[in-house]
């Protein structure tokens, strides 16, 4: 008996045997936690897609897909468990939705040789594909969320923001801090003021951040916000009765889960959007087809053609989309980390490629490089329609201003090349 | 019948007074020692090293801070985690400031700053007991937190706020940073656990331990009969931190390599350590073990047996992780309030009498 449960405990901690014969593929989720609520959707939609490649069309390129869920609770430590139990099964690509796991993880990828891409989130200077050599975060990173905000503002200032004042309202960790450099020096540029407002983890406590901004009366409210800290932003934002259309958010603080507890006074709260936000897309009819219908959705299966689970499936396409190039490159179905490495590298979205996809529209057409890992950046506003219960895109996608973001990702990528002895390579 | 003091006769002061009394217990925390130094090393893959062996070997040296602190003096703290983040940030600084110089005196110095810091933060300890002394602490773990955010200074300026561990080798050995080899960072945690453990030991079994249980007990009567609670309460305060430092200085460079200070040293990460401590056993360096063994263990665990193992949904695994392990919690504080080591305890005396119990 005392045998038994001693085997049975270390099997316990065993992984499985690696099994190469299929295109291995993780989710390190976070459904659980003050997180959870943005990490649901999110997982759903990665998942989702992946399933319905597989029942629709068997896979990728022949290939059998598996997908490893691991549940991170957007905790750096059980993220590097998670990293460390799932790497030996051949995991083509990473996909954490955490930029402290990221951080993490950046390093560790980079010895073990596997991609990882981090869509919207993450080291803003991994763009720098010479010494990121296997990070990806295309199609658009943070810096380029600060500035098509502060773009917006120009265009509806007529291109003049002198003197005003902006508050930023972020997450008082890796993620929340990324923007503010860019923002200052955005702000030499334009001249307008900036007030920092951090707000600690989980987020529930804003009162007083709120309260200086009803005393100071800031023309715009920034915010980088993530689970839990959204909605109670947005409802402090109702209560001081601050204007919602001067408020705009990241694309993580701009779901449905985010404004509805706000109720009807949310409507006019600005988002910013890399990809569609709404379902009107020909893939939601096979994905209900052959993935809600059939019974194997992800989750609850309730969250289909919302923001979070579009950016989910949006992640999910652009890596299987990878692994499709990868193929292409290799001349082989059965794709190794390293040929993975190459498909991010060699990746182009086309309006065709995603016209294929059922997905026509759905995010702006870029293509990666060695070089340039971070795409187009290309940005647009969204805004919130209580009374119809949906996002409205109210702007064109635009690029950001890389004249200042170009200098701020050479110094960062910069400061890692020496700190870790690294020289720009492509070879 | 093999474990009793019976047969064993000591010839000389210093066998009369070694640490394991009885011959069994020597030899086994000899083959302990041996399996952990020799053995182990030889079966380490990046999975075991990262998800079991260094939180585990960390956390440990954490507790035995801790308990130093709450379990023999017993001054309860809640700043831990900011404590812990001294280490790591000292280290930091320390290892960015000077590359040439090897990690284990900068985890050392980080041990030494942190020590510093918690006598400052341990004077109050003078004044107030208690639950008010819980909450000058907490107090602590807050400003420390709030400090690291603040100031650009000890994260170097760097964008994000984090701090990342660059790589450092010892006698050409990478320990730090990605490259590492998992039994060079198991050893280096390892040395630095065993020798936390034999000096903890040492020192509450000496005068300066009994002094702290003195306070522990009753403070008045520890004064009366000559314990200075000054130096007794304030030497508490600096080696519960030194350890804590040493642990948090690990934890940063070697175990996660990248950290922001508010996830990884929050106040969860104080109760974390409390609760080892308290399921280990408060005043116990067995404890100390026992307790982080069951807070990191248990959890990869029960994720390995429903998610891996019985292919549960990971969201039902990890909510069904909590309830266990908070289960467990509670049946272990009721059925044993002395927390693991005193069914350790139990067992040794049981062992005595085995296998003739009348």
């Amino acid at each position: 008996m005392k045998k038994k449960l001693l085997s049975a405990v270390i099997a316990g901690f065993m992984v499985a045997t690696p099994v190469m014969a299929e295109l291995t593929f993780s989710a390190l989720s976070y459904r659980t936690g003050a997180y959870g609520n943005n990490g649901i959707p999110f997982a759903d939609g990665y998942l989702d897609y992946f399933t319905l490649l597989q029942e629709r069309d068997g896979g990728i390129g022949g290939e059998s897909i598996k997908v490893i869920e691991c549940e991170t609770a957007y905790n750096t430590e059980k993220g590097v468990e998670c990293y460390e139990a799932t790497k030996g099964e051949g995991v083509l690509s990473y996909s954490p939705l955490s930029t402290g796991i990221t951080y993490q993880l950046i390093p560790k990828v980079t010895a073990d040789g596997i991609a990882l891409h981090t869509m919207g989130y993450g080291r803003t200077s991994a763009k720098n594909g010479q010494i990121f050599r296997n990070v990806f975060n295309f199609p658009a990173n943070y810096w380029d969320g600060a500035s098509v905000g502060i773009k917006h503002l120009l265009d509806i200032n007529g291109g003049d923001i002198k003197g005003k004042k902006i508050a930023l309202v972020y997450h008082n960790s890796a993620y929340g801090k990324e923007p503010i450099r860019t923002l200052e020096e955005l702000s030499k540029k334009h001249g307008y003021e900036l007030t920092l407002l951090p707000v600690d983890h989980p987020g529930q406590e804003q009162k007083s951040q709120w309260l200086q901004i009803r005393r100071e009366k800031p023309d715009y409210v920034l915010m980088w916000g993530w689970g839990v800290m959204n909605p109670v932003a947005i409802q402090e934002a109702v209560n001081i009765r601050y204007p919602m259309e001067n408020f705009i958010g990241v694309w993580w603080s701009g779901s449905e889960n985010d404004v509805l507890p706000a109720g009807a006074k949310a409507t006019g709260y600005k988002a910013l959007a890399f990809h569609a936000v709404n379902s009107d897309f020909p893939i939601f009819d096979d994905m209900k087809k052959y993935v809600v219908d059939a019974g194997k959705a992800a989750g609850a299966g309730d969250q289909v053609g919302t923001v979070l689970y579009n950016r989910g499936m949006y992640n999910a396409m652009l890596v299987s989309e990878a692994a499709r190039t990868a193929q292409a490159i290799a001349g082989k179905s059965n794709i190794s980390q390293a040929d993975m490495i190459k498909g991010f590298e060699a990746l182009e979205m086309t309006d065709e490629k995603m016209a294929a996809l059922g997905l026509a529209g759905f995010g702006p057409s870029f293509s990666v490089s060695c070089e340039n890992h971070g795409g187009d950046g290309m940005v647009a506003v969204a805004q919130w329609d209580a009374g119809a219960g949906k996002w409205n895109v109210v702007s064109d996608f635009q690029a950001s201003d890389m004249s200042v973001i170009q200098p701020l990702i050479d110094e960062d990528s910069g400061a890692f090349a020496a700190e870790n002895k690294l020289s720009p390579n492509c070879d | 019948m093999f474990y009793r003091e019976a047969g064993d006769f000591s010839k000389t002061y210093r066998e009369d007074s070694q640490t394991f009394p009885i011959r069994f217990d020597r030899y086994r925390y000899y083959a302990v020692l041996l399996i952990a130094f020799a053995i182990i090393p030889f079966f380490l893959n990046d999975y075991w090293v990262n998800a079991i062996f260094l939180p585990f070997l960390i956390y440990s040296i954490a507790a035995i801070g801790l308990n130093i602190l709450t379990g023999y003096c017993g001054q309860v703290s809640l700043g831990t985690g900011g404590f812990m983040a001294v280490g790591a940030y000292a280290t930091y600084k320390l290892m960015t400031s000077f590359p040439e110089v090897s990690m284990v005196v900068h985890i050392l110095l980080a041990g030494g700053i942190t020590a510093f810091v918690g006598v400052l933060f341990g004077l109050p300890s003078l004044r107030i007991k208690g639950f008010y002394l819980a909450v000058a602490t907490l107090a602590a773990q807050f400003f420390l937190v709030w400090l690291f955010n603040r100031v650009p200074w000890f994260y170097n300026n760097s964008a994000s706020g984090q701090i990342n561990s660059p790589e450092r080798t010892l006698l050409g050995v990478p320990i730090t940073g990605a490259n590492t080899e998992p039994w060079a960072v198991y050893l280096f945690c390892l040395v630095f656990v065993a020798l936390s453990a034999v000096i903890a030991r040492n020192l509450t079994r000496g005068a300066m331990g009994r002094k702290w249980m003195a306070i522990r007990d009753m403070d008045i009567a520890a004064e009366i009969i000559g314990v200075n609670p000054l130096t007794a309460k304030l030497s508490a305060f600096a080696i519960s931190s030194f350890f804590v430092g040493v642990s948090g200085a690990l934890f940063f460079s070697v175990y996660l390599g990248a950290v922001e200070v508010g996830e990884v040293f929050g106040i969860n990460k104080s109760f974390l350590v409390l609760f080892m401590i308290i399921i280990g056993g408060l005043g116990s360096i067995f404890g100390s073990f026992a307790g982080a063994a069951f807070l990191v263990l248990l959890p990869v665990l029960l994720k390995n047996v429903l998610v891996t193992g019985l292919g549960w949904p990971t969201d039902i695994a990890a909510h069904l992780e909590f309830m266990i392990v908070g289960g467990l919690i509670i049946v272990f504080l009721i059925m044993e309030p002395h927390g693991i080591a005193q069914l350790w305890r139990i067992a040794k005396e049981k062992l005595r009498l085995w296998p003739f119990p009348h």
